[in-house]
This record gives structure tokens, C-alpha cells and sequence, in this order.
């Protein structure tokens, strides 16, 4: 009986695209831009809130990537290069439609109070989630709901959640792109996760198995 | 521990890059309380959603628009060559 497989075509790494690209060929590069197009999008969406300026991002990056593809290190990874890029342009395009001039997205100049553990809103919904997140984000409902969550932040925690855990830039990177201190950045996170963890755990969990959150009161 | 040491302890609990010796003490607790172990499921659920969720599709005529800059720049960089 033959055994012939069938070939199944492999897909050409980055790297294998990168290397094609810088050689000319534009259908490589135009892979690539398939590949991340719509990750490059998000990242500008969710940092600038909108459409017209997350197009106008998406378009800068990749022109930037176009540009700068000699000058791309193989060995490192293209997406990472490539959401940087993204990251620091969509904070780009925040800064000038705020009218700021320097580094710092930050206006307030006083300390902010609530850049401070004491006050951050305990959890008030406890409960498992009744699916895991990969089988949330396949629904679109849900994927609608998600984005609002983050959309109901305050843009200064919303910032630093995308950039640090959503971007995978360290403290010291967040800090440096918002013009923060590391301190600012970690009260800030705390901020973000727990506030998104309430929306979300309110939409997304089983009432059923709804836990009393703990009143930590006294020393343990 | 109190409460807000224990708010402070959990992002870097999160992050698995709590202080060893503050760790004990936070694990302690989190061994003993139900809620908090839940919460802390709960944040690195959060996490994942956004991070590995779905992206954004982009919107309509914006892919070409997209390409179509590209295309152009591209051409301009490389006048000499073939598609």
C-alpha cells in the first residue's frame, strides 16, 4: 500500500521571513505584516482608545519596521521588536494629543493619592470563573466585554497593566515609558489587576461558589 | 499579616518575585484562606484573558489601506525590484 503523506507545507518562520524581506522580497515582508497586523492594532487600540489613531499607529509601525529591517538583530525575536515599536508609538501618539511634551504621560504633578496601598478597594466578588480564558476570548460577547473592562480604567493604571502584563515590559521599562517611578508602577498594577479582576470575576464567575472575601483585621 | 501588606505581597506573589522570606509568611496564609488563593487565581486569569486573548480584528479597509502603504514604500525603497 502506498504510504504517501501528504505535504503539508510548513509555515516559514520570522526569521526565515525577516531574511527574505531584507533580500527584497516584498511578499515576505508582506507575510510578516499578516502575521502581526492585527496584534499591532490591539496593542495601539487599547493604549489609545481609539480607532483612527490605533490605524495611524498600526501604519507607523510597520513603515518603521520596513525601514529599520537591516538593522533588526536575527537572533532576537520579531514580534517582540516589532509590539515595542507599537508600544512606544502608541504612547507616542498619547502624548502628542494630550499636548505633553516630554517623557511623562503623567499631569498630575503633586504626589497622587492614589498612588497609595492604603486606599487600593479590597476584592468584593470571589468566585472561580465558570470557564477558562482561552474559552472566553473564542466568543465574541465575551471578547466585547473583556475590552470594556479595560476601557473602564482609569487610563494611568490602564497604562501600566498593557504595558507590563499585557506588553511584558519589565517595572523599570514601564516606569521609564510613563515617566514613573518604579513604585508608582507597582501600586499602579495592583490598581489595574484587582479592578479588572472584580469586572471581570463579576461577569465571569460561578455565583454558586461566590467565597465571603477574607477580612484580614488583625495581625495573623 | 494585615491586610494591605498582604494587597502589597500579591502582585510580586503574581509574579512569583516575592522577597523568600516574605514568602513563607504569604504561602502560610494563602494555605489557610480560601478567598485569597481564589483571588489570586483569579488575577493570573485576568492576566492571561488580555494577553493571550484574541486580538482586535482590524477594521474594515484598513488592511488594504495598510498594504497598500506599505506597497508604496516599499517600491520606494526598492525601485529596482520585482514583486
Amino acid at each position: 500500500m502506498s504510504r504517501a503523506v501528504p505535504e503539508i507545507p510548513v509555515q516559514p518562520s520570522d526569521s526565515e521571513l525577516v531574511r527574505r524581506a531584507r533580500s527584497g522580497d516584498l511578499g515576505a515582508f508582506e507575510e510578516l505584516v499578516d502575521r502581526y497586523e492585527r496584534r499591532v492594532y490591539t496593542i495601539a487600540r487599547r493604549v489609545t482608545g481609539n480607532e483612527h489613531d490605533a490605524e495611524d499607529v498600526t501604519q507607523q509601525t510597520f513603515i518603521s519596521a520596513l525601514e529599520h529591517l537591516d538593522s533588526f538583530r536575527e537572533e532576537a525575536s520579531f514580534s517582540t521588536w516589532l509590539l515595542r515599536i507599537a508600544t512606544y508609538g502608541a504612547l507616542k501618539i498619547l502624548r502628542k494629543r494630550k499636548g505633553l511634551p516630554t517623557v511623562s504621560l503623567d499631569e498630575a504633578v503633586a504626589p497622587d493619592p492614589d498612588d497609595d496601598y492604603a486606599k487600593i478597594p479590597h476584592p468584593e466578588y470571589v468566585a472561580d470563573w465558570k470557564e477558562s480564558p482561552e474559552q472566553l476570548s473564542q466568543r465574541h460577547e465575551t471578547q466585547r466585554l473583556i475590552e470594556e473592562a479595560l476601557a473602564a480604567l482609569d487610563e494611568k493604571h490602564r497604562l501600566v497593566f498593557l504595558l507590563r502584563d499585557v506588553e511584558g515590559l519589565s517595572v523599570k521599562e514601564t516606569a521609564e515609558a510613563l515617566g514613573l517611578s518604579e513604585a508608582n508602577v507597582k501600586v499602579r498594577l495592583l490598581r489595574a489587576r484587582l479592578q479588572l479582576r472584580e469586572h471581570l470575576t463579576r461577569l465571569f464567575g460561578d455565583e454558586t461558589r461566590r467565597l465571603e472575601p477574607h477580612r484580614h483585621e488583625e495581625e495573623e | 499579616m494585615k491586610c494591605e501588606e498582604l494587597l502589597k505581597l500579591l502582585n510580586e506573589y503574581v509574579d512569583g518575585e516575592v522577597d523568600p522570606g516574605l514568602c513563607e509568611s504569604f504561602e502560610k496564609h494563602l494555605a489557610g484562606c480560601n478567598p485569597c488563593q481564589v483571588v489570586v487565581d483569579n488575577i493570573r486569569k485576568t492576566i492571561t484573558i488580555y494577553k493571550n486573548g484574541q486580538p482586535y480584528d482590524l477594521p474594515s479597509d484598513c488592511h488594504q489601506r495598510l498594504h497598500d502603504v506599505l506597497r508604496q514604500r516599499w517600491k520606494e525603497r526598492h525601485p529596482a525590484a520585482q514583486r
